[in-house]
């Protein structure tokens, strides 16, 4: 039997935490006023706020990376004074980024014991085998399946933040913090992790759970406290209903359903026959698909993420070369045309990834804004831009999809998530489409804009234009989608009507094709799912 | 230690936060215009940190001036017998040097008021900043494509082959054609255009077809660029029958570009015509990238290739057509200097604009008109430092050693913001270095 480490053996209990009055300020932006906040002793406390809320800054202080301009902070009912995250962790407090900070190259073992490296016999070498111990030891003590051995870089991205909590709890902490783990995990990735948390709670730690989703949160926390504009305005039981969280949250009502009427599909505007596409790895991404988006409808994709989606849609833009299979725009084929030209017969695309496809941090709002189209009237005439059409564009682009900037010429990067993503949106938009493709329009986007953001996809709809999307939030899907089309392993499995039931979908997502599952398949389905969704996220926890 | 906080709240990468200084008051309406001017110089923008670059480098330079004279340091051993003879003595020493690299580069006060009062001619008044003037011409055309080039994310350290290819080209154009000046001119300098460019489209090609990284490339051609300037200066048809060492035959006056100040002959203001086309050229490089639909393509494609990719814009197009003009601004360079003051090729007819442009780019912060004033300060080096080598007895080394020590607290800016404390420039994040490209 090999002997615990050090740092294992001290196990330390639950532990409450206290904030008093933390206050913080950049320049004239207070981003934490007055904060209080009490964390119970093993509970899971979720920390509610819309993008820009001041979350994260206030777990920043928390954990040390930034000092607070007031305001104290107890730990077990004693002050702490925390210059930075050592004196976090030694205090027992540990967290969990929402980008990872781990080594890609390294394993598992070697990014837990990075930083606290234990050596062993006289020349000093890295004692690995403690490390992988250390590892195997807090991955089965709280059902954290790793294996120390695996190159992070392989990892699926649910397993390197498993890895995050694993470091974490080695370092032996009472209370974890979470910073909106959520927002780069799949349905399913998502269901473990609450899992885990609930482990973890059960282990007695207690937890701060960041995230502004608010199924997930009904979902786990045993307290909510809502921030808005750097202040609490509320705490909250997990009772309360998702539209009084949401509106306290936003400070406004908030329609959490989208309206639309029936969809009147038309001729088909996008027709897709026997696509094969690979990946940046060479394997077979797509396999065989056939679809059909007609004018006028929303034609859902619902799949985990890496089953294809992104290949698919990277074929139709032509950034991807095609294997094999047809695609055609109203019965032109789009098989050989560069992307220009796809944007050019009147495609709009929503790139999933909007900080690396989507858009140009160092531009301004107004460059951004004319991405595909500077080279056109009336945002040029020959080879001259034309600076005045380009910013009296920008500014009805601004106001119209009320994008909340600075001005016209503040570089996109300084905008929060979800105007950036509006950025994208209004430049998709503000030409003629045939065909909208949106891939992940609201993927870290907050709720107020991503309730704009629907209402302008539903728009789109009622104006003529087909749409494509392509979402792994299966709430998304299901609210929009006028069909359904569950992707899996680079094949459509089935294509269903948006009434059809969670617990099938989420079977379809796993690859179970029932014998049933297909039933309901084959007929562009028109109803409004609306009202049925709300009845499924009810029960999907 | 100032307190760290980063400018924008939301912004997840918390591990680095820039330092900022204590957060300034809340400033209803438009700050006075003292309280502007006071944050301006105490901020690490660009132009703070390239004039406080070069002072900073002035002050190591008048340490090098003292360490570099024996008498001066002599008396260093009986400092404290007489601390403020030896000090005066440093500082005389010092001041030389400098006076003299002003007066080389600029102006020199006393010939100024002799030209007023009849003693000397204007011409020998203005022949500093005309030499500076001069020696800036070829390098503000290198300093453009280099400033060109990196807008799409290329660092085109091909200057030096560029310009020895479209000079060569500009020399056998000059010398095999006999042509009236207002026909032989724009032709010599098309044939300039053409060969750089074919000398910048080859890395550009080969970056877009397979990927070769134009740092390698560049380099490599210009070593063939080079040795090809060699051999053929050599050979019969170029080389100069009436000489025995290895030159080529002197370009035809009609190929030469003419002078802009003084009269043809004359050797005191060599300033030409290349500095009026260096200045042209700076004004469409800043025209092409700011307001030209290409020039938004060079900057989509340098920031992000892969959003400018998704918006439709064809990435290898424009870096093929980026290293193609940044290819034909240095040729130009390349003629600049042979027909403007050389007239004839040498092996060092070139001398080393290529590489100084990468310099003058840099000291312009990548900027066209930034680039301009960056050769204009190099020029200013070179032209003073050959007057400071000769009245100061201040070897010409150290100006060069004053070049260097400038560009390097240039490309190291934290260096000169830890210096003078200066605080973080609020659109600092979004201002590129030279680092990107590698």
């Amino acid at each position: 039997m090999w002997r615990l480490p050090q740092r294992v053996r001290r196990e330390r209990c639950a532990l409450k935490l206290e904030l008093r009055g933390i206050t913080k300020s950049f320049g004239d932006l207070v981003a934490n006023d007055h904060i209080d906040l009490v964390v119970q002793p093993g509970e899971i406390h979720a920390l509610l706020g819309e993008n820009g809320a001041g979350k994260s800054t206030l777990m920043n202080v928390l954990y040390g990376l930034l000092q607070p301009d007031s305001g104290e902070i107890l730990v077990n009912d004693e002050k702490v004074v925390i210059n930075g995250p050592s004196d976090a962790i030694n205090a027992g407090i540990g967290m969990v980024h929402q980008h990872f900070m781990l080594v890609p190259v390294f394993t598992v073992a070697e990014n837990v014991m990075l930083g606290v490296e234990q050596t062993k016999g006289a020349a000093g070498t890295l004692d690995r085998a403690a490390a992988r111990t250390l590892v195997r030891e807090v991955s089965q003590r709280y059902r954290l399946p790793v294996d120390p051995d695996s190159v992070v870089e392989d990892l699926p991205v649910g397993v390197q933040q498993r890895v995050e909590i694993v470091k974490a709890l080695t370092r032996d902490v009472g209370l974890l913090i979470l910073d909106e783990p959520t927002a780069v995990l799949t349905p399913q990735e998502t269901d473990e992790l609450l899992d885990v948390m609930r482990g973890l709670k059960a282990a007695g730690k207690s937890i701060v759970f960041i995230t502004h989703k608010l199924k997930e949160v009904k979902a786990i926390a045993d307290t909510i406290t809502v921030v808005r504009r750097g202040k609490v305005v509320g705490e909250a039981l997990p009772t309360t209903s998702e539209d009084d969280l949401a509106s306290m949250m936003v400070g406004r009502a908030v329609k959490l359903r989208v309206d639309k009427e029936p969809a009147q599909p038309g001729a088909p505007v996008l027709t897709v026959t026997g696509l094969k596409v690979v990946d940046d790895r060479d394997h077979l991404a797509v396999d065989g698909v056939d679809l059909e988006v007609r004018a006028g409808e929303v034609l859902g994709i619902a799949g985990v993420q890496g089953n294809g989606q992104t290949e698919l849609v990277e074929a139709v833009m032509a950034l991807r070369p095609v294997l094999e299979g047809q695609i055609s725009l109203a019965g032109t084929g789009l098989i050989g045309r560069k992307t220009a030209a796809v944007l050019a017969a009147g495609v709009g695309y929503v790139p999933e990834d909007r900080s690396v496809d989507g858009l140009i941090k160092e531009f301004s709002v107004a460059e951004n804004l004319i991405l595909d189209t500077y080279h056109r009237a009336p945002n040029a005439s020959g080879f001259a831009l034309r600076p005045e059409a380009i910013t009296s564009g920008a500014r009805e682009r601004i106001e119209e999809f009320d994008i909340r900037t600075g001005s016209y010429q503040t570089p996109v990067g300084t905008l929060s998530g979800g105007n950036q993503q509006k950025v994208i949106v209004a430049r998709e938009m503000s030409r003629q489409l045939k065909l909208l493709i949106a891939a992940q329009p609201t993927r870290g986007v907050d709720v107020g804009s991503t309730e704009f953001i629907h209402a302008r996809v539903i728009q789109e709809r009622d104006a003529g234009a087909g749409v494509l999307l392509v979402s792994s939030e299966l709430d998304e899907v299901v609210a929009l989608a006028d069909r359904i089309a569950v992707m899996y392993r680079g094949k459509i499995l089935a294509t269903v009507p948006p009434d059809t039931p969670r617990e099938q979908l989420g079977l379809l997502m796993a690859g179970v094709v029932e014998g049933d599952a297909s039933a309901g398949a084959t007929t562009p389905a028109s109803e409004s799912s609306g009202a049925d969704r709300a009845d499924d996220s009810e029960g999907s926890n | 230690m100032a307190d760290s906080t980063p400018t924008d709240p939301t912004a997840p990468e918390l591990n680095s936060p820039p330092p900022a200084a204590e957060p300034t008051a809340a400033k209803p309406g438009r700050p006075s215009w003292f309280r502007r001017f006071i944050e301006f110089v105490t901020t690490a923008n660009p132009f703070m940190v390239s004039v406080l670059s070069v002072f900073t480098a002035l002050v190591i330079g008048a340490i090098l001036i003292v360490l570099g004279n024996r008498e001066v340091l002599n008396e260093f051993s009986y400092f404290f017998a007489a601390p403020g003879s030896v000090l005066s003595d440093a500082w005389a020493a010092i001041w030389s040097a400098y006076s003299n690299l002003f007066k080389g580069a600029f102006f020199d006060p006393s010939q100024i008021s002799g030209a007023v009062s009849g003693n000397n001619s204007w011409a020998v008044a203005l022949r500093p900043i005309s030499e500076t003037l001069t020696y800036a011409t070829p390098l503000i055309f290198t300093g453009l494509s280099v400033t060109f080039a990196f807008r799409s994310g290329l660092f085109n350290i091909g200057g030096q082959g560029q310009a020895v290819i479209g000079g060569i080209l500009a020399a056998v154009l000059g010398f095999a054609l006999d042509l009236p000046a207002v026909l032989h001119i724009p032709l010599v300098l098309l044939g300039a255009i053409v060969g750089g460019g074919l000398w910048g489209f080859i890395p550009g090609i080969l970056k877009a077809k397979t990927g070769a990284h134009e740092v390698i490339v560049t380099i490599m051609l210009n070593y063939i660029a080079g040795n090809f300037l060699l051999w053929i200066i050599t050979q019969k048809g170029v080389h100069d029958p009436a000489r025995s060492d290895a030159i080529s035959k002197p370009v035809h006056d009609s190929a030469v570009l003419p002078k802009i100040f003084g009269p043809q002959d004359s050797t005191l203001l060599r300033t030409h015509l290349g500095l009026i086309l260096g200045l042209l050229a700076a004004a469409l490089v800043a025209w092409l990238i700011s307001r030209s639909t290409f020039g938004f393509e060079l900057r989509a494609v340098g920031l992000n290739p892969d959003a400018a990719k998704t918006a439709g814009m064809s990435v290898p197009r424009t870096y093929t057509m980026a290293m193609v003009i940044a290819g034909a601004l240095a040729g130009l360079g390349g003629a600049a200097q042979v027909l403007g003051t050389a007239h004839t090729l040498t092996a060092q007819v070139t001398g080393n604009i290529g590489f100084d442009g990468i310099t003058v780019a840099l000291l312009g912060r990548t900027k066209p008109w930034g680039t301009v004033l960056g050769a204009v300060v190099w020029g200013a080096f070179q032209a003073g430092g050959n007057q400071m080598q000769s009245f100061a007895g201040v070897t010409v080394d150290l100006a060069q050693v004053l070049q260097a020590v400038v560009v390097l607290f240039i490309v190291a800016p934290a260096l000169i913001k830890a210096i003078y404390h200066l605080r973080e420039d609020p659109k600092a994040r979004f201002v590129t270095t030279l680092a990107k490209g590698w």
